[in-house]
């Protein structure tokens, strides 16, 4: 279990993180969200134990950080944003300097390594330098890692950052897979990515938490939760056949396809039963018809905006 | 061996890993050698002796060590490995040391290596060993205080050149505060003790007595203090500038 209590951490005057406090327990997938300069890879290095806290405490399973360093380290897993490594080295040699350093001795630092590149596939790069790898390779030696010793907290710092569409697939079945009893942390900016690895999501802007919640909490607090999106085959005025409906916010045009319609719905009732009906009544030609969940992003512009006018 | 060796291991090797260990290894000694059979005319003088040899040591290091020393921490800034490293299960101490002696004993294999100087005065003529071997150890102890001096400016900064030329500045008041031209240059009305304390800290104070083979353990301690002294003040300075 990890227990943030009232974290600060200023620079000089200025104040990056602000009094965050949050609880993650095993089996969590936090995603951590935020604009860029929110406070996000500062928390994860005060985390780590790279920086230390100008106030409040990191717990890790009771471990404190700034007093019992060494021992909450051993516990954590990291991949630092950018996922640096030693350039120099082959990637064998680093993964073995690194897994010395996390205490396996003998036979056991070979099972480790053989283990992590099989797991994040770095067979065929095992005798290359690292700083020779293309940007993929790169942040699966820096994962490969921060796995080695089989964390019980695993904090990646934008994992999936600069990957093509297929190597982000694969770091996200890999977090999946590693995810069951163990707690993962992951900054990003990309959405979509909380939607499919994440069990729990933080949005922090200016330093303070201003959304906590699953995904789809989240989501539901989206002025387009229990939306209609729904597209025509032909032009026809669909408002004017909603107007009686008190469910129903506004009808808007679709911003990237033509004769596509958002039907918003009040306070995120359900108007799906309703909308449906009149369609068949009315005989409008649909092509496409679906509720949507909310959007996310939509929350995070919403959350972040508001908290960066307040101040 | 704890996690101390493993970094001394791993920043020793990467040296190797590198053209780095032996572009300098060979400057090292090719400088060495025109320092003292050109300039130090180590012939010329008649004498079994390698008083011309280690003379010219401080000047050597005061470029060489500097070379070495400027990576030791602001590359690890600049290519952010430094947060790696320091959220591995590794005291800082280990780090700072570990790395610093990877340096020092790269600079000793370059020392070790210069030992045909060593069996040609032997063969020409009947020097005292034992004073040869002390001064060989007092000069790798004063390129650990350069060495040291190099660790803390390569922490104040991400960038190497800057590291580099900061290190050789500090270095040269080091080597000059001992040596008559800067003591002269005090004002008369300085109290004695002021001027003492002040060329006690200078490099050549102790450095020549020790090429000389006057094996003082006070200049050895001198060397020892300094280089810890640095390597403490290197601490500091990470855990202020890691940030940022």
């Amino acid at each position: 279990m990890i227990e943030i209590n009232k974290l600060t951490k200023k620079f000089d005057q200025f104040v990056a993180v602000d009094g965050l406090s949050f609880t993650v327990i095993e089996g969590e997938v936090l995603g951590f969200l935020g604009p860029n300069g929110a406070g996000k890879s500062t928390t994860m290095k005060v985390i780590t134990g790279f920086l230390s806290p100008s106030s409040g405490s990191v717990k890790i399973d009771g471990n404190d950080i700034s007093q019992r360093s060494l021992k909450a380290k051993s516990l954590i897993g990291y991949l630092p944003e950018g996922a640096p490594s030693y350039g120099d080295m082959t990637t064998i040699e680093f993964l073995r300097f690194i897994a010395q350093v996390r205490g396996f001795r003998g036979e056991e630092i070979d099972k480790r390594v053989e283990h992590v590149i099989a797991e994040v596939a770095l067979e065929a790069v095992r005798e290359q330098t690292i700083e020779t790898l293309s940007k993929g390779f790169k942040r699966r030696v820096g994962l490969a890692q921060a796995i080695m010793h089989d964390p019980k907290v695993l904090i990646l710092d934008e994992p999936t950052d600069g990957l093509d569409p297929n190597q982000k697939h694969h770091v996200r079945e890999l977090i999946k897979n590693l995810a069951k009893d163990k707690i993962v942390i992951i900054s990003t900016h990309i959405l979509e990515e909380v939607t499919a690895v994440c069990t729990r999501a933080i949005i922090i802007a200016k330093g303070c938490i201003v959304a906590d919640g699953t995904p789809a909490e989240l989501e539901s607090r989206s002025r387009y939760h229990q939306a209609i999106k729904i597209t025509l085959t032909d032009e026809y005025d669909i408002s004017a056949d909603l107007n009686g409906l008190a469910n129903v916010e506004t009808v808007e045009a679709s911003e990237d396809e033509r004769l596509s319609y958002i039907i918003v719905a009040k306070d995120g009732h359900s108007i799906f039963s309703q909308v449906s009906e009149i369609a068949q009544d009315k005989h409008w030609p649909v092509s496409e018809f679906h509720v949507e969940r909310g959007q996310l992003e939509d929350v995070f512009r919403n959350v972040t905006q508001q908290a960066e006018g307040a101040h | 061996m704890g996690n101390l060796g493993f970094v001394f291991k791993r920043e020793l090797m990467s040296y190797f890993a590198t053209p780095l260990a032996y572009v300098f290894i060979v400057i090292f000694l090719i400088t060495n050698g025109i320092f003292t059979f050109d300039l130090g005319g180590l012939f010329l003088r008649g004498q079994a002796d390698l008083l011309p040899f280690f003379g010219f040591h401080p000047w050597l290091y005061l470029f060489m060590v500097p070379a070495i020393a400027m990576t030791l921490w602001a590359d690890e800034r600049k290519t952010g490995t430094i947060e790696l490293l320091l959220t591995l299960p590794v005291r800082l101490a280990d780090a700072i040391l570990g790395k610093f002696l990877a340096a020092w004993v790269l600079i000793g294999i370059a020392l070790a290596l210069t030992f045909p100087v060593w069996i040609t005065v032997n063969y020409l003529g009947d020097p005292d060993n034992g004073v040869i071997l002390a001064a060989y150890i007092g000069s790798w102890f004063m390129a650990g205080g350069f060495l040291a001096i190099g660790s803390c400016m390569s922490a104040c900064t991400k960038n190497s050149v800057i590291a580099f030329i900061l290190t050789v500045a500090i270095c040269f008041l080091f080597v000059i505060m001992g040596s008559p031209i800067l003591l002269d240059a005090f004002p008369g009305w300085m109290p004695q003790v002021l001027v003492d304390a002040f060329s006690a800290m200078g490099f050549l104070t102790h450095f020549d007595s020790i090429a000389k083979g006057v094996l003082d353990m006070r200049d050895f301690l001198f060397f020892s203090a300094f280089i810890g002294a640095w390597l403490m003040a290197s601490a500091i300075v990470i855990e202020i500038k890691k940030a940022s």
